[in-house]
């Protein structure tokens, strides 16, 4: 224990990844949470990318930590117009009311 | 050229079946008319060639089957019972085909009656012609078929419907104890080849087989199941209930079929079997108990039925059980030459009556015919000559074979064959009796007609009573000019071994009992001229008297009702359960109907897992990988 | 090490416990909060782990922009006036056990495996560089091995962006705007047209 190891970021990133996922199916309240949690899930792996790259000496993980940042932003801009024009048409953002997809 | 023969009614129907409907309906008429006649010239030729003593011959077609011990082919095998048989079959379908251009002139489908004519022709001299077992079943089930394609032919006609039905279901249960026969035949000999058969038969005299601790006799036992299918096709007692039935069809499919040739195939098997049937001693005095039984019974039925055509499909009912009775003692050829004689009066009898029912606007009740003799004499001419011979009138043909039998059995000495000749004497009686009835019901006294039924009698058409007159000529003459071949001194050089023959030698009939036959006939004609010529009243109080005999007489003794009772009646009610509680009930609820509610039921389970929330599918993808995970950490 | 090991303990932990609020806080302006705060947290572990250029990144990037990004859109939503359904104890049992089996089962995975020196060798496959500094060895294989991929992320942004415009743009009726060749092709003479009215009755 006194001495970090890969183990323990990976570990990390794996409790911040179950956090996550438990945040998208959890939450009752609004869409914006779903996101976030989105958001939190890409950390995660951003974080293990990082802790492989530095403990194995290889750059290749910090390139790629790199470009899933630029696609995190990305797709939190698309989420968050996909939101907005969500929230014109229904008038709110509850996750109840989204059920379009009911079969 | 006996190729020819055999197949040229084949050409006919298949020119009916499938080129016939889109030409006119003459020319198939004139078609199959035409080929079956070259048919009848070419049997009667090889007909000659075999009255001066020709050898068997066996015409090799075609490779049937061929299974490892079993092996059947496509072959005709020619003698001198086939001969004959070809001769009776083809002349008497020629006089029917003939005889339906006239007599189904404004039928709807002329086209199809008569390719079922050529089809059942085809069947039958396949029938006679087949050289082992297993042919001659495929003919036997193919007269069958025509029979009841030409019996339901009216088939808007609910009654007609059931009656081929009714023929084709009895006919089955005969079929069922033949192919049984046929089965042991080829367990016991190894083959069904006719030749083989024959010539391994001796071999198996005594041959004895264990069944239920009792030792029956194998030949004895094959030659029963052989004679079921007999009792089938030819309506013997016991399965006869189809042939007045059977009378739904048109004429002349009753004269073609239920009179010269479907119902006698029963006989030509049993005398084609003749070298088999010689040993089987049992199965013989069965023969002869049934044949003679059938032939008293249905002449006791003849006497009180009303439909004519109904007479004469009783009578040949009769005239059948004196030909097996007579091929039970042992003489295949008097049997053999009784049906030949008969096919030609029988024919003649059942066209007779067709002319009578066109002429008389399709009547058949006879209490409503009378008089008729001055309005159609030549078919009433016909009609005399016919029930003449009928009875054994001398010089007619009848009169041969019918002594033939008679001395058979009175010479034969068995008890069984006793009470045969007795029966037999006695049915002579009855037929004379109910023969006399039709004719004097029909033609003579006066008209019971309405007055415009009965001016509008007019004598058939030339095209059918050239064919009357063609079998009349057979029925004249035939007897007198073959009966030596048959019966007679000639009968060795003839059969050649076609059929075994007693070897009797000819004995002379005591004079008292062939005076006793004659005069039980005469007497026979006496009672019914008396009845119904001279004073009519006495029919009527004659049957208030005797109700319970008369009402067993006009009710066919009641075999139908029982039958129906014990057998048809069950049937239907266990089929019903069947139907009812096991097809609809277990299987289908269980089955396809219970297969779609389950998955129904399911199905609308599992759709309530597409919620459209968002969070319950992330769950359910959640969960999966969980599981993924687990399985791969656990492997 | 002592440091190191404190300071990782520490990032973490705040790390997690911020996550665990962004996602089960009442007011959605503290999730966002909180999510930036975990940010900040995994920027610090990056430093720890060397780093230090991706961790500024996450910062300018991640925080600066997708951050406040996500606090917009909660503010113009105006989201904290509708009214909050809690249903979220209904499932919280079953999630939370899915959650902690998943953790176990990650655990179990990264614990008893071995991630062996052999296939060091096999992944480095560029030629030595002694280069230490984080953001020059970066920049020494971004431009060079990797330019495709850098591309391809900007061509991604663009995608986005203009998937934003798309989405979002809404036209305003109210406002008005200059068609500069409807205003070229405006035709003079036809700009006026007299007409003969009679008295007390429009046009």
């Amino acid at each position: 224990m006194t001495s970090i190891t890969i183990d323990h970021f990976l570990f990390l990133g794996a409790i911040l990844f179950t956090i996550g996922v438990l945040g998208i199916f959890l939450n009752k309240k609004n869409v914006i949470i779903i996101l976030m949690s989105v958001e939190l899930i890409l950390l995660a792996v951003n974080i293990n990318f990082i802790a492989f790259s530095s403990f194995l000496g290889d750059i290749s993980g910090q390139v790629f930590a790199m470009f899933t940042l630029t696609v995190a932003a990305a797709e939190a801009a698309i989420g968050l117009a996909i939101l907005v024009v969500f929230f014109r048409n229904l008038g709110s953002i509850e996750v109840e009311k989204i059920r379009k997809l009911k079969g | 050229m006996i190729k020819l023969i055999v197949f040229l009614p084949l050409l006919g129907f298949l020119y009916c079946a499938f080129v016939g409907s889109y030409f006119h309906d003459r020319v198939s008429q004139l078609i199959t008319t035409f080929l079956l006649t070259i048919s009848t010239f070419l049997s009667w030729i090889i007909f000659l060639q075999y009255l001066e003593g020709a050898n068997t011959t066996i015409i090799h077609i075609l490779n049937w089957i061929t299974s490892g011990t079993f092996s059947a082919d496509w072959s005709l095998r020619v003698d001198a019972l086939t001969a004959t048989m070809m001769v009776v079959v083809t002349t008497v379908s020629a006089c029917v085909h003939l005889y339906s251009v006239g007599y189904m002139n404004e039928d709807k489908s002329i086209n199809r009656f008569m390719g079922y004519l050529s089809l059942f022709t085809f069947f039958m001299l396949m029938l006679v012609s087949s050289n082992n077992l297993l042919q001659m079943f495929f003919g036997w089930e193919g007269v069958g078929l025509s029979s009841y394609l030409l019996i339901g032919f009216w088939h808007h006609k609910d009654s007609a419907n059931k009656a081929a039905i009714k023929a084709f279901i009895l006919n089955r249960v005969g079929d069922f104890g033949f192919v049984l026969g046929i089965v042991g035949v080829f367990f016991i000999f190894g083959s069904i080849n006719f030749d083989i058969i024959f010539t391994d038969a001796i071999n198996y005299q005594n041959h004895a087989f264990n069944f239920l601790g009792l030792s029956l006799s194998t030949i004895d036992t094959l030659c029963f199941l052989l004679f079921i299918g007999a009792m089938g096709k030819s309506a013997q007692l016991g399965l006869h209930t189809w042939l007045p039935d059977a009378m739904e069809g048109p004429t002349p499919v009753s004269a073609l079929i239920h009179a010269a040739t479907m119902v006698t195939a029963g006989i030509f098997m049993v005398a084609r079997m003749s070298p088999l049937f010689q040993y089987a001693e049992f199965t013989n005095l069965f023969i002869i108990f049934i044949g003679a039984s059938t032939a008293i019974f249905a002449a006791s039925i003849a006497l009180t039925q009303n439909d004519i055509k109904r007479v004469i499909a009783y009578s040949t009912c009769s005239q059948l059980g004196y030909m097996f009775f007579a091929a039970g003692l042992g003489a295949y050829n008097a049997a053999i030459f009784h049906l030949m004689t008969h096919g030609f009066f029988k024919a003649l009898l059942f066209l007779s009556a067709g002319s009578v029912i066109q002429a008389m606007k399709h009547e058949q009740d006879m209490r409503k015919m009378g008089g008729l003799f001055l309005k159609i004499p030549f078919t009433g001419t016909m009609m005399w000559i016919g029930s003449l011979a009928i009875i054994g009138f001398p010089f007619f043909s009848g009169y041969y074979s019918k002594e033939s039998i008679l001395e058979n059995a009175y010479f034969s000495t068995s008890g069984m064959a006793q009470y045969a000749y007795v029966v037999g004497v006695f049915t002579a009686l009855l037929t004379a009796f109910y023969s006399w009835r039709l004719l004097l019901m029909t033609f003579h006294g006066k008209p019971r007609a309405t007055e415009e039924t009965f001016n509008q009698v007019l004598e058939s058409p030339k095209v059918m009573t050239i064919s009357l007159a063609i079998l009349a000529i057979g029925t004249i003459f035939s007897g007198s000019i073959l009966a030596n071949f048959f019966i007679g001194s000639k009968q060795e050089v003839f059969w050649n071994h076609a059929v075994v023959l007693i070897h009797t030698t000819q004995h002379n009939i005591p004079f008292v009992q062939t005076l006793t036959i004659k005069s039980t006939v005469a007497a026979g004609i006496l009672l019914a001229a008396m009845l119904y010529f001279y004073k009519k009243g006495l029919t009527k109080s004659l049957s208030r008297n005797f109700q319970l005999l008369y009402s067993i007489s006009y009710n066919k003794w009641y075999v139908d009702e029982l039958y129906n009772s014990i057998f048809v009646q069950p049937f239907f009610y266990i089929a019903s359960i069947f139907w009812k509680k096991g097809d609809i009930y277990i299987i289908d609820e269980y089955g396809p109907n219970g297969i779609s509610k389950l998955i129904n039921y399911f199905s609308k389970r599992l759709s309530l897992f597409q919620s459209g929330y968002l969070y319950h599918y992330a769950f359910v993808m959640l969960g999966g990988l969980v599981i993924i995970l687990t399985w791969f950490v656990y492997y | 090490m002592i440091v190191y090991t404190f300071s990782f303990y520490l990032f973490s932990t705040i790390a997690v416990l911020s996550a665990l609020m962004v996602i089960s806080s009442k007011n959605s302006v503290h999730s966002v909060l909180f999510l930036i705060l975990s940010f900040v947290n995994a920027a610090g572990l990056f430093v720890l782990l060397g780093a230090e250029f991706l961790a500024m990144i996450l910062l300018v990037v991640y925080v600066g922009a997708v951050a406040v990004l996500f606090l917009f859109v909660v503010m113009m939503l105006d989201i904290n006036y509708i009214k909050l359904r809690e249903g979220f104890l209904q499932y919280l049992p079953f999630g939370v056990l899915l959650g902690i089996v998943l953790i176990v089962e990650l655990g179990i995975a990264f614990f008893t495996e071995t991630f062996s020196e052999m296939s060091l060798v096999e992944y480095a496959q560029m030629p030595e560089i002694i280069i230490t500094e984080n953001t020059k060895l970066l920049g020494f294989v971004l431009y060079t091995k990797y330019f495709y991929l850098f591309q391809i992320s900007g061509i991604i942004l663009l995608v986005a962006m203009i998937g934003s415009i798309t989405l979002t743009l809404r036209q305003r009726e109210i406002s008005k705007k200059q068609i500069i060749s409807d205003q070229n092709n405006a035709d003079a003479s036809k700009a006026i047209i007299k007409k003969k009215i009679k008295l007390r009755e429009g046009i």
